[in-house]
């Protein structure tokens, strides 16, 4: 009994050193934390339960057979985060490069399995220098391995990933499959082939950075969700956006009570739309305003920027906001767009996040790039996540909403649940000026009719009341009242129960 | 009296003005142009006119538009404010001959000081000190030194065509006037090709001092004490403060005696301010007499207990004075910031845009704001950046300061960037502290402009006090989620570290009644607060003594800005401040040999191309913003090494135009 405790001390001293302290030591001058550091600091202190400490690969090819640390470079257990259950996995970099062997991914498929038994979301810290060559096929199936059980836990638990190191090949498809991809600046990186590939076949020169870097994921590709300066700070905003999910796919969003009324008004946002319909005017001042302790969670705040989307609560309960952005391309629809807010709109659907649409658009954006890229297909992804959707959904037209992008955008049409319009509403096939030079072509020529047949126009379309006489918007309101509506309106909508008809799935245009 | 006036002009001192026509019992109508249709001017007057688009010249310098705008509203008067048309000649004879009296001086006054020229005769023959010097060029070094001994020394040399320091000399010897003389002229030749040389008295420490005067057209006027405005940037008055901490009681009378002197001399009614400029020995000179209400009259109103727009629309009635030189008090102390819209770590560039959040202090006896802008309005690129004008008054000097120096804390201003931290810097200077400025102590106390985040504290403890605080509250609430596991909830630990200036200083927060004991670097202090999220400011106690800071929750650090300076603290558990210490310090790279867009706009054109040898001050580029060509200089010589973007590039604030070597 004594020796098998001693052992057990051995063996557990060993896991804690991971690689050892040399390499602790390099990961640390990198700026840097080990697998454990990171766990630490994610969770409620002194909270994390440990599993699968003394599992070991089973390799016994190219010299591996008496190279074996204990955990075999992952870190998987339990914890709390701020009194919650999450399932978190942590690879360990400094134990033969963080790499995926079959006994390595049986640790994190064996969580997930648990995970979703209990309904707990799963965090994964990844940090891995991918396949674990010397194994083989057996790696690659390990990724597999973990690549179903992503798929089958979607949906039913949310799934975190936090790239914090190299992520690259295979190993990308993972996180890839997860709800949301924190990045660490600088120091962590995810393509499918890496910068020596990519000289390799296409001669192109790129360093890591730019291929796959957070600022690229962030920017550019829309890959990233969040991205931040270190791994501290990652890890406590990972903390931080948690409290926004629940725990799996059969509980309500959580509940935080706040100190901020839901009846507050807010003066200032009766003149945020400016006079003239060309200026733009910044909606995340809208929904910092309206939001309880004007606290809004953007995604993805660099990438695709005429569409904002993020996380806030009404009233302490967690909302999914979508709004377009006037301030960027006038707030249209474009492909990047559609697929970044389709995307978040399902996942709010998914886990019964309401959702609140905030509307300024005036179109889809026109072009050959956007055709010859398909933007009907891509647009098609927001008008379905839209129209599938079962949650509570209420939206504010603040100005335009024009076209099949009116439609879209969480319109009555789409089972939009309270459809609110502020004065300033403008729903109509398309603007006045460019809905008289179809409808009066033949009066082209003559400027001062143009002009008259437009303030006609503008006078019976520029207003919200004809789609109120048709009920296509249940109430005019007062900017200043917005939050006070949305709260209420989220209250009558707590128990709204809608069920889709049977199928096995629907089949979204991918 | 007048039954209805019209306040020719917009922003706070419409408003003002239009406070004081409410309280007599007149009534207002203002004047608006589009881009004011939702001012706060037009909202206050009982009618408004619009006269027309945004530029002023279409619309508040129109002077037919306003005679029309008073011919169809039936105003009797008008009040011009300052600016716009208070002091043109035109438009007071336009409305002269439509029989609408003008709130201000005559024709004659008007005109006869509105030329530099003529008043600086007028001020000479009416008995006003001017600044002695000679009026023609001097022709050479024999004659500067012959010139500088009548005028004393120490005298300037300067070239006519002078500007930027260029071609300027000063000389306190026969022997320093010989030489700067010929490097004056030899300076003014190659930089202007243009030798003439002119000769004055150089003015040493000099302060500006101006006096206030108001007359009636019965030949009463009087004084109303002085201002002392010398906090100037670039001859923009920054602070003024009545009466002014330098001159004495011998000295104001002899000043305000000159200045009702010159006002008689030319039949003045009405209000009117004479500046001077004052040397370190109290020895004063006119500089310039303006005939309107000055922005500053407020710091006057306030130790005389004078309504000065009052009086002006009185006088302009054909009212007699009602005060007499005897009476004429100074009360107190009182203390004028002018908050613009404007960037001082930008080099105070102009910042336009909405007001997101707009909170002043609170109004009372002590703190008076007068502004034209609320909460969700804007400040117009097409007008002057001021958003308020910050007034506090105290029984003395210092009293006056300290409320400054709070109110500047609890001044709410987001959206647009302000100076209200420059403010604050200069409320507590040193120099300001003891009443020793000069027109020059702006650009000798800040050469480089104004960082309010450069430097360490000297003592965090306020800054940490609030931030530990914010953090207690933000993780108190996030204890209060629900769907926590039985027997594992989150307890909040009262031990953490605050890193501020990468310095880790251990801290325990445990709450208590009404706040937080904040234990820093083993010494406890009491944290009595009431602050709510997302309020951007913190409003409490700290060991006793009141604390408004401005705060901001930036992803893990807060932002607290307090008395003038900003600071970043991060505040981590005890195990999470170890494990930062692993974190590199990323370096924010060098962007001072970049040319970056100050603003969002279009690149209208460049005026340089790869290769081209630059000095300070040419110009690079040109952007447009919200239909406004703004040029951008080179802040350093170089070569153009790099250009990033060719003309009708679209530009994001900060994006790189061109790169110098």
């Amino acid at each position: 009994m004594q020796e098998v405790v001693k052992e057990l001390e051995k063996k557990r001293e060993a896991a804690a050193l991971g690689g050892g302290q040399s390499r602790i030591d390099v990961q640390h001058s990198r700026g840097k934390l080990t697998a454990r550091e990171r766990i630490e600091l994610l969770l409620d202190e002194g909270t994390f339960e440990e599993w699968d400490t003394f599992v070991e690969h089973r390799c016994t090819d190219f010299g591996m057979a008496d190279k074996t640390v204990p955990g075999d470079g992952v870190v998987t257990g339990t914890g709390m985060l701020n009194g919650r259950l999450v399932f978190v996995f942590s690879q360990d970099f400094t134990v033969f490069g963080g790499s995926l062997s079959e006994a390595h991914a049986e640790k994190i498929c064996k969580l997930m399995d648990q995970a979703m038994k209990v309904g707990a979301p799963v965090i994964g810290l990844n940090d891995s220098g991918g396949a674990r060559i010397q194994e083989g096929v057996a790696s690659l199936g390990g990724y597999a391995e973990v690549f179903q059980r992503n798929v089958l836990a979607s949906g039913v638990v949310p799934q975190i990933s936090v790239i914090m190191g190299p992520c690259a090949g295979g190993a990308v498809y993972s996180p890839a499959m997860t709800d949301f991809i924190f990045m660490v600046k600088d120091t962590s990186y995810m393509f499918v082939t890496g910068p020596e590939v990519v000289k390799t076949v296409t001669h192109e020169t790129v360093t890591a950075e730019e291929l796959g870097g957070a600022k690229t994921h962030s920017t550019v590709s829309g890959v990233c969700d969040c991205a931040y300066e270190n791994d501290v700070e990652t890890l406590l905003m990972v903390r931080r956006f948690v409290n926004y999910l629940p725990a799996n796919n059969r509980e309500q969003a959580p509940y935080r009570p706040t100190p901020d009324p839901a009846e507050r008004l807010e003066m200032s946002l009766d003149t945020l739309v400016p006079d003239n319909p060309a200026m733009p005017y910044d909606m995340k001042e809208l929904i910092y305003k309206v939001a309880d302790d004007y606290e809004f969670w953007e995604l993805q705040p660099e990438h695709a920027k005429n569409i904002v989307i993020g996380f806030a609560r009404m009233h302490g309960h967690t909302v999914g906001i979508v709004a377009n952005q006037p301030d960027v391309l006038a707030g249209c629809l474009d492909i990047k767009s559609s697929i970044k807010a389709g995307r978040f709109v399902r996942f709010c659907d998914a886990f019964n996040i309401p959702i609140v649409t905030f509307v300024d658009v005036p179109g889809f954006l026109p072009g050959t790039s956007q055709e010859h890229g398909g933007i009907i297909k891509h647009g098609a992804k927001l008008l379905f996540a839209y129209a599938e959707a079962t949650v509570p959904k209420v939206t504010v037209i603040t100005r335009k909403a024009y076209g099949g992008a009116y439609d879209v955008m969480a319109s009555k049409h789409l089972r939009g649940d309270v459809n609110l319009a502020w004065p300033s509403a403008e729903i109509a096939v398309m603007g006045p000026k460019g809905a008289v030079e179809i409808i009066f072509r033949e009066d082209m020529g003559d400027a001062d009719k143009i002009a008259r047949r437009t303030e006609e126009y503008r006078r019976k379309f520029a207003n919200p009341f004809v789609a109120g006489s048709r009920g296509f918007i249940d109430d005019v309101i007062a900017p200043h009242s917005t939050r006070k509506r949305i709260c209420r309106s989220l209250a009558v909508l707590r128990n709204k129960k809608l069920d889709n008809p049977w199928r096995k799935h629907d089949n979204i245009p991918l | 009296m007048f039954k209805r006036i019209l306040i020719a002009n917009r922003g706070e001192i419409a408003c003002r003005v239009i406070k004081s026509a409410r309280s007599m019992g007149i009534e207002t109508v203002a004047v608006y142009s589009d881009a004011d249709r939702d001012a706060l001017h037009v909202q206050m007057a009982d009618q408004a006119v619009n006269i027309g688009p945004p530029p002023s010249a279409q619309s508040y310098l129109l002077k037919e538009r306003i005679v029309q705008a008073c011919l169809d509203t039936g105003a009797e008067a008008v009040h011009p404010g300052y600016g716009f048309l208070s002091e043109n000649a035109e438009f007071r004879a336009a409305l002269e001959t439509a029989n609408i009296v003008f709130i201000g001086p005559n024709t004659r006054a008007i005109e006869a000081m509105g030329d530099k020229i003529t008043s600086k005769k007028l001020a000479d023959e009416a008995g006003v000190n001017t600044i002695p010097g000679h009026p023609d060029a001097i022709k050479d070094a024999g004659q500067a030194v012959e010139v500088a001994n009548r005028i004393g020394y120490p005298v300037m040399l300067k070239a006519t065509a002078g500007g930027g320091g260029k071609g300027m000399r000063v000389a306190r010897t026969d022997a320093e006037c010989r030489d700067g003389f010929e490097r004056a002229a030899n300076e003014a030749r190659s930089s202007f090709g243009d030798d003439r040389i002119l000769i004055e008295k150089f003015i040493e420490e000099p302060r500006h001092i101006e006096i206030q005067i108001m007359a009636d057209r019965h030949g009463n006027a009087v004084y109303l004490n002085e201002r002392e405005c010398s906090l100037q940037r670039r001859h923009q008055k920054v602070i003024e403060e009545a009466p002014s901490p330098f001159i004495d009681k011998a000295t104001r009378e002899q000043m305000g005696t000159q200045a009702v002197a010159l006002a008689k001399a030319v039949d003045y009614e009405s209000a009117g301010t004479v500046e001077f400029i004052v040397d370190k020995d109290r020895n004063f000179y006119f500089l310039e007499m303006n005939t309107r209400l000055q922005v500053e009259h407020p710091v006057t109103e306030l130790i005389t207990g004078l309504d000065l727009v009052e009086l002006m629309i009185r006088v302009a009635d054909g009212e007699k004075l009602p005060i007499k030189q005897a009476d004429v008090p100074i009360n107190g102390w009182a203390i004028e910031s002018r908050v613009y819209a404007e960037d001082p770590s930008r080099n105070f560039l102009p910042s336009t845009g909405r007001l997101v959040y707009y909170r002043p202090p609170a109004e009372n006896d002590h703190v008076r704001v007068d502004t034209g802008v609320y909460e969700g309005g804007e400040i117009s690129m097409f007008y002057d950046p001021m958003i308020a004008k910050l007034i506090t008054y105290g029984a003395d000097r210092e009293e006056a300061r300290t409320r400054m120096s709070t109110a500047l804390d609890q001044f709410v201003i987001r959206g647009v960037s302000s100076n209200l931290c420059f403010l604050s810097a200069l409320i507590r200077h040193e120099r300001f502290i003891s009443g020793n400025m000069t027109t020059n102590m702006i650009g000798e106390e800040y050469p480089d402009g104004f960082d309010p985040s450069a430097g360490e504290l000297d003592d965090p403890t306020i800054t940490i006090s609030v931030a530990a605080s914010m953090l207690r509250y933000y993780r108190d609430r996030a204890a209060q989620i629900d769907g926590q596991l039985s027997g594992y909830e989150r307890r909040v630990s009262q031990d953490w570290v605050a890193i501020i200036g990468g310095r880790h200083h251990p801290i325990t927060i445990v709450p208590v009644e009404g706040g937080f004991d904040v234990t820093i670097d083993g010494k406890i202090n009491t944290v009595r607060t009431g602050w709510a999220f997302g309020q951007q400011l913190f409003t409490g106690t700290i060991n006793g003594r009141e604390v408004f800071a401005q705060v901001e929750r930036v992803v893990q650090t807060y932002r607290v800005q307090h008395a003038g300076r900003r600071s970043d603290v991060s505040i981590l558990s005890p195990r999470a401040a170890e494990l930062s210490r692993h974190m590199s310090v990323k370096v924010a790279p060098d962007m001072s040999k970049f040319l970056l867009s100050p603003m969002p706009g279009l690149l209208v054109s460049l005026s340089v191309k790869e290769g081209d040898t630059v000095s300070a001050g040419e110009q690079l580029a040109v952007v447009e913003a919200m239909k406004m060509e703004n040029t951008l200089h080179a802040e350093r010589d170089g070569v153009v090494a790099k250009i990033y973007c060719d003309a009708g590039t679209t530009l994001a604030v900060d994006e790189k135009i061109l790169e110098l070597e």
